[in-house]
């Protein structure tokens, strides 16, 4: 039986011919991954190793992202925590504010990433960066100090489910479609303890932003990672951002996957995962008239540079409606920049949009956009949990850049295609 | 392994921004993420819960975040042990790490009810309800995941060089 790409990068990593389903390893890191939220507890426990330096300062990297500027006096003692120690350790790939963004769309940006790669990040959002074709999975602050320490982290090697794309999506639908339509049909542990391979003949017709989107919210359907096939567009990105030269995996002919989904991109609508789980997909055949408080776009999932774009698109010369607060988060000081350079920031803010500084804030709940009792939000983020974004009584509408951007210019959940006609 | 206590019952998806919000992730502080264990989900939980005492659950037990502010604050809660149907593999990982004891068992998980009194061996891998006097058996954990549990951890583990 031949090899997953999941499984050929762990074999690389574990010094191995071949490893199967099922199989434990120690597998080597190319990179280890904490933000200021997961880095203090890691570093608390590294502390009890009794190493006075990281396996490679090069390879260890923090990202001050999820409660910076700092929100309160607490968040600010642990980014100090987490400064002091990337000073004493002459960590290269430390990012505080002016040169931070929200970390998988950072890290990536800085080609800190490059395909072939194994990866963890006490972050379960870390499998972002399977869209560039690496081996990438969220772990906890125990696991980052240990990888810290030694530059390797157990593994059991997963099964794995293929998605086999063909098509290609139509206007005003995304990444974002497509994964909420996967995690609608298979579950919130429908991919549990396995790989998410992507591939086929669709693959072509997919952005890297898409590719980014959909990968980051594998976690979503329960699995260890989720990974692309590498491409040209995945090269040009690479090489594009100065990463290291990738190491491409192909899965086998005969790789070893144990469910096959087939996902035809053509036939994939706008799609909204209503509370409390991602799941909890429909599309506008049956959304009625849900009325909204509150726009989030932004996050690891959809704060990048297209993302804007696909939102600034619907919402040019247009005014969000009245009682609806719209909040637009850039991932990146990068992506800002850009968005600056272009004019989307002018849109949003004419629209009647406040822009953000980089950070997760209202995604987990945290600041920059908390929600009240009873008050609903369509946001781009990536989890609709009970009290997600503030109030245990509020609501959570997960939704594509499009979706939101035409949500607020209505005040109700809105399909970009009705906004667009 | 032998842990003993009565059981607090849950549903499917447990998710980690129940088990501990993220307006309390400004803190690592165990007993004060244990203050706040459960809250969107089960107000009750903090007062009612004993040292000992075991957490049932459904499927995708954990999901979410990778935390491990989680199971810090479920163990620092007295928990001692969790029987899930299944678990989010983060959660799994980083339980395993911290030193929270977990099982999966779905029939257990299934039938046990709120209240019982239950005592559970893993080592024999034997789980009994003393209130019904029924009797599980569950898989043991794998020969790795073992060591790193007898050497008490990860940590522990590579402090002491089992784990290279």
């Amino acid at each position: 039986m031949g090899m997953t790409m999941t499984q050929k990068i762990l074999a690389a990593h574990a010094g191995a011919e071949s490893v199967r389903a099922g199989e434990l390893i120690l597998a080597s890191l190319d990179l280890v991954l904490g933000n200021d939220i997961t880095s203090p507890v890691a570093i608390r426990e590294f502390a009890k190793l009794g190493k006075d330096s990281v396996f490679d300062k090069k390879k260890v990297t923090m990202v001050m992202d999820h409660f910076v500027p700092n929100k309160d006096i607490k968040a600010a003692e642990q980014c100090k925590v987490c400064r002091g120690f990337c000073g004493d350790m002459d960590i290269t790939h430390f990012y505080d504010v002016g040169d931070m963004g929200i970390e998988h769309a950072l890290l990536p940006e800085k080609g800190l990433v490059t395909a072939g790669d194994a990866v963890i990040g006490a972050d379960s959002h870390t499998c972002t960066y399977g869209a560039l074709g690496a081996f990438s999975t969220g772990v906890g602050s125990t696991d980052m100090a240990c990888a810290m320490a030694i530059g390797k982290a157990w593994f059991k090697v997963p099964s794995a489910m293929r998605v086999e794309l063909t098509g290609a999506l139509r206007p005003y639908v995304s990444g974002k479609d497509v994964i909420l339509h996967i995690i609608g049909e298979i579950g919130v542990d429908g991919a549990l303890y396995r790989s998410m391979e992507f591939g086929g003949e669709g693959l072509s017709s997919l952005t890297m932003a898409d590719r980014f989107t959909i990968a980051n919210m594998a976690i979503e359907a329960g699995a260890k990672n989720g990974i692309f096939e590498v491409d040209e567009l995945t090269l040009g990105y690479i090489r594009g951002h100065g990463a290291d030269e990738p190491r491409i995996y192909a899965p086998d002919a005969d790789a070893d996957y144990d469910e096959v989904l087939h996902i035809d991109l053509s036939e994939i609508e706008p799609t909204v995962a209503f509370p409390h789980l991602p799941e909890n997909a429909r599309t506008f055949t049956d959304i009625g008239d849900v009325k909204i408080d509150q726009v989030v776009i932004g996050s690891c999932t959809n704060g990048r540079l297209e993302d804007l774009q696909a939102a600034a698109e619907i919402m040019r010369g247009k005014h969000v409606a009245k009682g609806v607060r719209v909040i637009v988060i850039p991932a990146t000081q990068r992506i800002c920049l850009e968005a600056m350079e272009l004019g989307l920031l002018k849109v949003f803010i004419e629209c009647g949009a406040v822009v953000s500084t980089p950070t997760c804030g209202p995604c987990l709940g945290g600041y920059m956009g908390i929600l009240a009792e009873g008050e609903r939000a369509v946001t781009t983020t990536n989890r609709n949990f009970v009290g997600r974004m503030g109030h245990p009584k509020s609501e959570v509408y997960l939704a594509s850049p499009a979706t939101a951007a035409a949500s607020a210019l209505t005040g109700r959940i809105t399909s970009p295609w009705e906004v667009m006609k | 392994m032998k842990y003993s206590g009565n059981v607090i019952k849950y549903g499917d998806n447990v998710d980690t921004d129940v088990i501990i919000p993220a307006r309390y992730l400004n803190t690592s502080e165990p007993s004060e993420l244990a203050a706040h264990c459960m809250e969107d989900l089960d107000k009750t939980f903090t007062a009612r819960v004993r040292q000992g005492d075991i957490i049932t659950a459904g499927q995708n037990f954990g999901c979410g975040s990778s935390r491990e502010h989680a199971p810090i604050a479920i163990k620092a809660s007295g928990v001692s042990l969790v029987i899930a149907k299944s678990f989010a593999r983060i959660f799994y990982r980083n339980a395993i790490n911290i030193g929270l004891a977990i099982v999966e068992c779905p029939e257990a998980a299934e039938e046990i009810r709120e209240g019982d009194t239950v005592e559970a061996d893993l080592d024999s891998g034997i789980i009994r309800d003393l209130t019904t006097g029924r009797e599980y058996k569950t898989a043991p954990f794998p020969e790795f995941v073992q060591k790193i549990i007898e050497n008490g951890g990860l940590i522990a583990s590579i402090a002491n060089g089992a784990v290279k």
